[in-house]
């Protein structure tokens, strides 16, 4: 059975309005021109290639399925737990949970312990895993190898799966194969072919070993790099659906009706941006901790209250947010309502309604565009920051502050745990690179002032 | 001028009650006094008559906005909002939740903020404008394509990497500098060095790509045409008259944000465990003290505020062309 979350719903949701959008603009010639100049640019390409295939990641986390109801006759403890797509699919690495610290790829634990060999003697050395490496008899010789066949394994897979893929388009599309490829084609067919190959180099290895090691707790790290690819995505997504609507009605009405309106929108948006967003978004948070606490029947599950934080955390960010844009619009307006075509089709007698909405609002949208692309790199960053300061995402939430915030202690630890660390780096990096990259490729092609 | 500082200072004032007001309504509204009581002193197992006394300590005993029980003007002196918010008006911060006084507090730990905040600044300014003027000096170069990218990478990083990586590295490894730590006095410096040096290297990508914005704006302009007809070197025009004319945006891009060099990096200073006005709010947020965030979220606006104002003042200062009515 199929179960959401709040945050599922909204995701989805909107997911199903970029479609809308990318639907709407593809029919639109001159909305279509700046985004051809996007994919005809590598850069754009290869990251969004890259941002589409975390959406891809975020998207199977979302979609949930009820798997046990525990302990049903005990109602005020109901412990649902729920699975999602993401989970069946990296099950053997979600399950294969090991007692402590493990190196990436190691078959040995972390710490000694005693054990007794056949022969009765106790000796104190480091275990080896339950699950990490188990498959060889003798890891310090056979595990180069068994990785580099492993690797080579899932190459050839790779390359053969992607080969079928690339068939399949050109199957389905109508272009004759001998055209010319256009730079899209070619450099997202690129870009899938590096993802495919680690993709299936993953599915090699991860099954076997621990490619990023496993926490405290014994926990696979990678898994928990995946799963928070969800929480980053959101928080960059979702904030900026809740700031969209106070920017841009609050923007282009005090543009556009000056007087009292624009007086009173002024005083808010200075007030709000004069206070230090981190104290505004600590003071929220901490008032929601304080609710959650005195009406602790509201949130049943950790899962739920979790949830419930992480949707609250991208309410307030996003009513935190929206001033800078709100101001840019602002002026925006001001410059327009002074043109002449906006005179003339005041003149023949277009309401205020209908000039705002079909002559003013189309004429801003490249600005709300380039913010929203900026701002996402952004947020996913500031969520790390605020997680560190216990404001950001509930604890039992995977995300890549929390695993920052723990790898701290690990770091002073000898011999040093590195690895949660650099996974959370690498991910997070790699998913904050494209973001950054894709943004400047859009600024450029909508910004009516670059160099044309 | 003074006219309109004047004013701009009574503009100042709306501002402020508005943060006052919502920052009353955040604390004390959303939530009663008694929920905080019974957060600050264990969930569930509490009689009222403990939270009675809590409340009765730190003077959240008094009704929010208009006392009935006594007479005349006390009415409305007789409040929490007058109590706690107006205060707040002439700096008087009062007691922190724990009975500690605030203004005391902020004053002692002012210093090492601005000891970190400072050099930090002045050093992020310089190296940014510097590797800002290399990209433009060697513009349409692959070098500047790489510099770009590079810029995009180090933007891409999180700050607590930076901070994380610098203390393991320089501090564990190397042993260079103390991994954390402060003293008061000239021997500080020590522990400066390593926050300042990662505060720069953390601002290195976006601070680079937003001088060279500015420089390119300016290189765009009319006189860097004229400049280069008479037949001056590329290197000439970049610092004599580019660097000149930039000057201007530069100088009032830093002004509004020197006020608030005061209040300190809040994650820069719980990381070196420097005791500055950054660590005191973090602490604050962890020990949930609501009478000190909302003095720091006070003072935070205030000093923004003060920036804009000094933001517009220096406009004049730096280019006689702008005039302030």
């Amino acid at each position: 059975m199929l179960t959401f979350l709040w945050t599922d719903v909204l995701l989805f949701g909107m997911v199903a309005c970029l479609i809308f959008l990318v639907w709407q603009i593809s029919r639109k010639e001159h909305l279509r021109r700046p985004w051809l100049s996007v994919f005809n640019s590598k850069v754009g390409v290869v990251s969004l290639v890259f941002l589409l295939f975390f959406l891809l990641v975020a998207l199977l986390d979302s979609t949930r399925v009820v798997q046990s109801s525990v302990s049903q006759s005990q109602q005020n403890n109901v412990s649902r737990s729920s699975l999602s797509l993401l989970d069946i699919v990296l099950t053997p690495i979600r399950t294969q949970v090991e007692k402590t610290y493990s190196a990436p790829f190691s078959s040995y634990a972390y710490t000694k312990e005693i054990l007794v060999d056949k022969s009765g003697k106790t000796l104190w050395v480091y275990p080896r895993l339950k699950y990490g490496g188990m498959h060889l008899s003798d890891p310090s010789t056979q595990m180069a190898m068994d990785i580099l066949f492993k690797s080579l394994q899932g190459l050839v897979w790779g390359s053969a799966s992607w080969l079928v893929f690339v068939i399949v388009v050109f199957a389905i599309s109508k272009k004759p194969l001998k055209s010319k490829w256009s730079v899209a084609r070619q450099y997202s067919l690129l870009t899938l072919f590096i993802i495919f190959i680690v993709m299936f180099i993953g599915i090699e290895l991860a099954p076997h070993y621990h490619i990023f090691g496993t926490d405290k707790v014994g926990e696979d790290v990678l898994y928990q790099t995946l799963k928070s690819i969800r929480t980053g995505l959101l928080i960059g997504s979702l904030t900026t659906v809740v700031m969209l609507p106070f920017a841009v009605v609050l923007g282009l009405l005090a543009g556009f009706f000056r007087g009292w309106m624009d007086d009173v929108i002024q005083y808010i948006y200075t007030t709000l941006s004069s206070i230090p967003s981190v104290l505004l978004i600590a003071a929220a948070i901490l008032m929601a901790q304080v609710y959650m606490v005195n009406n602790p029947d509201l949130f049943t599950t950790i899962e739920d209250r979790a949830d419930i934080r992480l949707l609250l955390l991208c309410l307030i960010l996003g009513l935190t947010s929206w001033t800078g844009l709100c101001r840019l619009l602002r002026a925006e307006t001001l410059k327009i309502r002074e043109m002449d075509y906006v005179t003339a089709a005041r003149a023949l007698g277009v309401s205020r309604i209908k000039l705002l909405q079909k002559h003013i609002l189309p004429n801003v949208m490249h600005l709300v565009m380039i913010t929203l692309v900026l701002d996402f790199s952004g947020l996913v960053l500031a969520e790390a920051v605020l997680s560190y300061i216990n404001i950001g995402v509930d604890p039992s939430t995977y995300s890549w502050g929390n695993m920052i915030n723990t790898s701290r202690l690990e770091m002073a630890r000898e011999p040093v745990v590195w690895w949660s660390l650099s996974a959370s780096f690498l991910v997070m990096f790699s998913l904050v690179l494209a973001a950054n990259l894709f943004a400047d490729v859009v600024r450029d092609a909508f910004d009516p002032r670059a160099n044309h | 001028m003074i006219q309109y500082i004047i004013r701009r200072l009574l503009y100042v004032l709306p501002v402020l009650l508005g943060v006052n007001i919502l920052t009353f309504v955040l604390f004390f509204v959303v939530n009663s006094p008694d929920d905080m009581a019974r957060m600050q002193l264990g969930d569930k197992h509490v009689t009222q008559h403990a939270v009675d006394n809590w409340k009765k300590q730190r003077g959240y005993d008094l009704p929010l906005l208009w006392n009935d029980k006594v007479q005349g003007l006390s009415h409305i002196e007789e409040t929490i909002f007058f109590r706690k918010s107006v205060g707040l008006f002439i700096f008087d911060f009062g007691l922190s939740d724990s009975g500690r006084d605030i203004s005391a507090d902020i004053k002692q730990r002012m210093w090492p903020s601005l000891a970190i905040a400072i050099p930090s600044l002045i050093f992020g300014v310089l190296t940014n404008i510097t590797f800002a003027l290399l990209l433009i000096f060697y513009r349409s170069s692959y070098l500047e394509f790489a510099g770009l990218f590079f810029c995009i990478a180090l933007m891409s990083i999180s700050g607590l990497f930076y901070i994380i990586a610098g203390q393991y590295f320089i501090g564990k490894l190397l042993v260079l500098t103390p991994i954390s730590g402060y003293v008061p006095g000239i021997s500080a410096f020590k522990f400066i060095i390593l926050p300042v040096l990662i505060g720069v290297i953390g601002g290195l990508g976006s601070g680079t790509r937003w001088y060279r914005t500015l420089f390119l704006e300016e290189a765009a302009k009319d006189y860097v045409r004229t400049a280069k007809s008479k037949g001056l070197s590329d290197l000439q025009v970049l610092f004599k008259h580019v660097l000149h004319n930039a000057l201007i945006p530069i100088l009032t891009g830093i002004v509004v944000i020197l006020p608030l060099l005061f209040m300190g990096s809040l994650i820069m200073e719980s990381f070196f465990g420097i005791p500055g006005l950054g660590s005191y709010t973090i602490d604050a947020i962890n020990r949930q003290d609501f009478s000190i965030v909302r003095s720091m979220v006070f003072l935070g606006s205030f000093l923004y505020i003060i920036g804009l104002l000094l933001t517009d003042l220096s406009y004049t200062w730096v280019d006689p062309r702008v005039r302030l009515e």
